[in-house]
């Protein structure tokens, strides 16, 4: 955690007016390109605040940004690189949380909520119905009858 | 002298604010008519206070007087006078002092223009704002103190932080606080409503207005915000999953859902205890926000404040309030009987579905803003929950909601027909979906998934002008038959259509950038020449350039489109003097709703200079799409109903329509 500090101190200091994604960084092979860059989206600059590999110009991104479209080009598959990131920096690097036991219940709520707000729902329309399909009794109906009638009459 | 004042004018208001919670509440239980009419006066008299105290701190700010803490860590006496206003609120303390202003400013607006609200109503809605201001007002005064002094004064400041030296600054911060605090209405009256334990139509009809004036002020400020954000930040980023944009997101979501389900109270005396809910849950989101941005519990762009004292105290308040309205809730609402019943194909079947999508987007996203402190602070595990989780789960929600839009506003009220509906939208989603097939095949590999989100924005922005076709029979009768049917809409029809619209709009515009965007990162010389979408574009060379407190290096760019030159964009780093930060100043060029963006990074070892240019079609349709959505709030606003039994100063316009 020091060190992490340490680092961001250090980097915010540097804050030049780097850029994110130099010219230089660019592969020229475009698929690849366009792998590397989904790729950085999804990857956290662990010395920002709340920014990807790809939007940001802190040197790390950069660093990290040459790292994995090295490991692109010499052919491994976006999820070879993550987990190369995750053994090197855990998963705080991953800005779309893998599943696992931690994350379980972050993944499955808005489902959840989903679900269970449509169950109580139907519960309480049910119950609605439950009142409104009580009859009128024959009384009732003998007066309603009466009542429309009346007006009827009036309205003429 | 004035920092004492404004330090004395802020203590008084704490003082009045205590009387006013006190005699306004006690009176309201108590039923005394002296007591309860004493809120009122109050309320002004504390709006009175709490102005001059914010007229002090800006008259610090605007002489330079270094010697208050707050104006030496804020301004630097070469600001222009804009920024040294808008410094006022560029910090901590003095953007909780806004916070409070606006709070007293709406109960002031509370206070003369409820003349028409039963009295205990009122007393108890008064007396409720009174104890969130004097919560605010005492962190304010015991860990936020925008008026300490330094003794000895320094020299020169410090100067404000120079992303905010923007006019996005003085409108953005404002806008939104309007939109949170505003939402403080509808919460105290609903907390008064638990009080008096008795809720009706009519109590909606008088919270739709307060809440429709801060959804409105929320919508702005968040539109206000991304584009902010998109052309300060320089990568053409217009959203990011920060946490403190989703604290202003949550709220901006339960508001609307509380709009809606509003209506529903209001058109059919149903969902009250629902509504009341939402109301709490609302101002709880925007508390939520507050403590989320001001406490330093999350490190992001926007936090200037990491002081833990702060953020337990906040802490406190958003228990207190938060907690203690839940209580309450718990406790009373099985008082507010259910009201009119509705088969589940009806307005308000389609108006409750639209309230469970908003709920579930609200608390997806609360969920994963809140996910990675509890999980830190449970298992010492540090995850990360960033834009492609929100997108994965927020965005289908909202898709899902924007499919089911342009069916609420045709279905009737209590039972409604299907087939009928189905029916009347079958030509919009026929078209939209040919448009978004000829998308397919026009961008030759372009992403599926643009055009799926083509059809819904084209289907959401069809639906709704087929609900107004609908409403004036256009098509269908003769053309001055429509129009007299126009003429003769409530104003919250239009506000409906509007607000529909405008989701439809920005909609569009998201899936255009993110579908149909182009981008070059080069590295450029003099006389260099980039093409992108239509355009021609021509490096110039970069010349410096001097500001009052800055200093540029501009990059000169002449743009043509078929051989003629068309515009010339003059993208900056720019290095501010008092302590050499820089930014990225984009130069940014509207092409019909598209828009032509650079932004210049650092000279090279080989003299080039990197740049990043893009070619983003359509993209100010998701700002404009916001605007139309306020536009229509404010339809709604102006409606007659609204200004009947509900706040309006002169009763000149209750004139009732010519019949249709």
């Amino acid at each position: 955690m020091r060190r992490f500090i340490f680092v961001l101190i250090a980097t915010l200091s540097l804050v030049s007016a780097a850029f994110p994604v130099e010219p230089d960084e660019v592969l020229p092979d475009q698929a690849l390109e366009a792998r590397a860059r989904a790729l950085s989206k999804t990857l956290r600059c662990m010395v920002c605040q709340n920014q990807s590999i790809d939007d940001s110009n802190a040197p790390l991104a950069r660093d990290l940004r040459l790292l994995l479209r090295e490991r692109i080009k010499s052919g491994s598959s976006d999820n070879e690189v993550r987990d190369f990131l995750v053994s090197r920096y855990g998963e705080f690097v991953l800005l779309e949380p893998r599943l696992n036991r931690h994350t379980f219940t972050l993944w499955a709520l808005p489902a959840l909520g989903l679900v269970i707000g449509g169950i109580a729902l139907l519960l309480a329309l049910r119950r609605g119905k439950g009142i409104a399909a009580n009859p009128l009794s024959a009384e009732e109906k003998q007066r309603l009858k009466r009542l429309l009638e009346g007006s009827d009459v009036k309205k003429m | 002298m004035i920092a004492e004042l404004g330090h004395f004018a802020l203590a008084l208001a704490f003082a009045l604010a205590l009387l006013q919670t006190g005699i306004s509440l006690w009176g309201a239980a108590k039923r005394d008519v002296t007591l309860m009419s004493a809120a009122g006066p109050m309320a002004l008299a504390g709006f009175g206070f709490v102005a001059l105290a914010f007229s002090s701190l800006v008259a610090v700010y605007v002489q330079s007087d270094f010697s208050v803490a707050s104006v030496y860590a804020n301004s630097h006496s070469a600001q222009p006078l804009l920024y040294k206003v808008t410094g006022v609120w560029g910090n901590h303390e003095g953007s909780m002092l806004l916070w409070v202003l606006v709070l007293a400013i709406f109960s002031a607006l509370v206070a003369l223009f409820s003349g028409n609200l039963p009295i205990r109503l009122r007393a108890n809605v008064l007396g409720i704002e009174g104890a969130i201001a004097a919560v605010f007002l005492l962190f304010i005064l015991t860990t936020s103190n925008p008026f300490l002094r330094l003794d000895p004064p320094p020299a020169e400041g410090r100067e404000l932080n120079p992303i905010l030296q923007d006019i996005g600054l003085a409108i953005h911060p404002p806008l939104l606080y309007l939109g949170y605090v505003g939402f403080s209405i509808s919460f105290a009256f609903a907390i008064a409503a638990l009080i008096e334990g008795r809720i009706d139509a009519a109590w909606a009809r008088w919270v739709r207005p307060w809440a429709l004036a801060a959804w409105i002020f929320l919508t702005l400020g968040i539109a206000m915000g991304s584009y902010w954000a998109y052309y300060e930040l320089g990568w053409g980023g217009y959203w990011f999953w920060d946490p403190v944009e989703n604290a202003s997101l949550m709220p901006w979501l339960a508001g609307t859902a509380l709009l809606h389900s509003a209506v529903v109270m209001e058109k059919r005396d149903a969902l009250k205890i629902w509504t009341v809910l939402l109301a709490i849950l609302t101002f709880s989101l925007s508390l939520l926000g507050t403590f989320l941005v001001r406490s330093g519990v999350l490190t992001s762009v926007h936090t200037f404040a990491n002081d833990p004292a702060r953020g337990v105290f906040i802490l406190a308040i958003l228990t207190l309030f938060v907690g203690g309205s839940f209580a309450l809730f718990a406790w009373r609402a099985i008082e507010l009987k259910p009201g009119g019943l509705f088969a589940p194909i009806s307005r308000e079947g389609a108006l409750v579905l639209n309230n469970l999508f908003l709920a579930a987007a609200a608390a997806t996203i609360l969920t994963g803003t809140l996910y990675p402190l509890a999980l830190e602070a449970i298992t010492g595990a540090k995850i990360s929950v960033g834009a492609p989780f929100f997108n994965r789960t927020a965005g289908p929600l909202f898709l899902c909601l924007l499919i089911l839009m342009p069916a609420g506003p045709l279905l009737a009220w209590k039972r409604g027909d299907l087939a009928g509906v189905a029916q009347r939208l079958v030509v919009a989603a026929t078209i939209s979906f040919a448009v978004a097939a000829l998308s397919l095949w026009l961008v030759q590999g372009g992403p599926l998934l643009a055009a799926i989100g083509l059809f819904i924005a084209l289907y959401a922005i069809a639906g709704a002008l087929v609900e107004f076709a609908d409403r004036t029979a256009l098509f269908r009768g003769s053309l001055s038959a429509s129009l007299s049917r126009v003429a003769g809409l409530p104003r919250s029809a239009f506000g409906t259509t509007l607000a529909h619209l405008g989701i439809g709009i920005a909609l569009l515009g998201i899936v255009a950038e993110a579908g149909w965007s182009e981008e070059r990162i080069v590295a450029l010389k003099a006389g260099d020449q980039v093409l992108i979408g239509q355009f021609d574009l021509q490096f110039k060379g970069i010349i410096p350039r001097q500001g009052p407190n800055w200093r540029d290096l501009v990059g000169r760019f002449e743009v043509r489109k078929g051989g003629v030159v068309v515009a010339a964009l003059e993208p900056a780093k720019r290095t501010y003097l008092a302590d050499g930060q820089s930014t990225t100043e984009a130069g940014i060029e509207t092409f019909g709703f598209g828009q032509l963006y650079v932004s210049l990074g650092d000279p090279m070892a080989d003299g080039a200079v990197s740049a990043r240019i893009y070619w983003k079609p359509l993209v100010t349709l998701i700002w404009l799409g916001g605007v139309v959505m306020a536009i229509g709030g404010v339809f709604s606003i102006s409606d007659r109903r609204l200004r009947i039994g509900a706040p309006q100063p002169a009763r000149r316009n209750t004139v009732p329509a010519p019949a249709e």
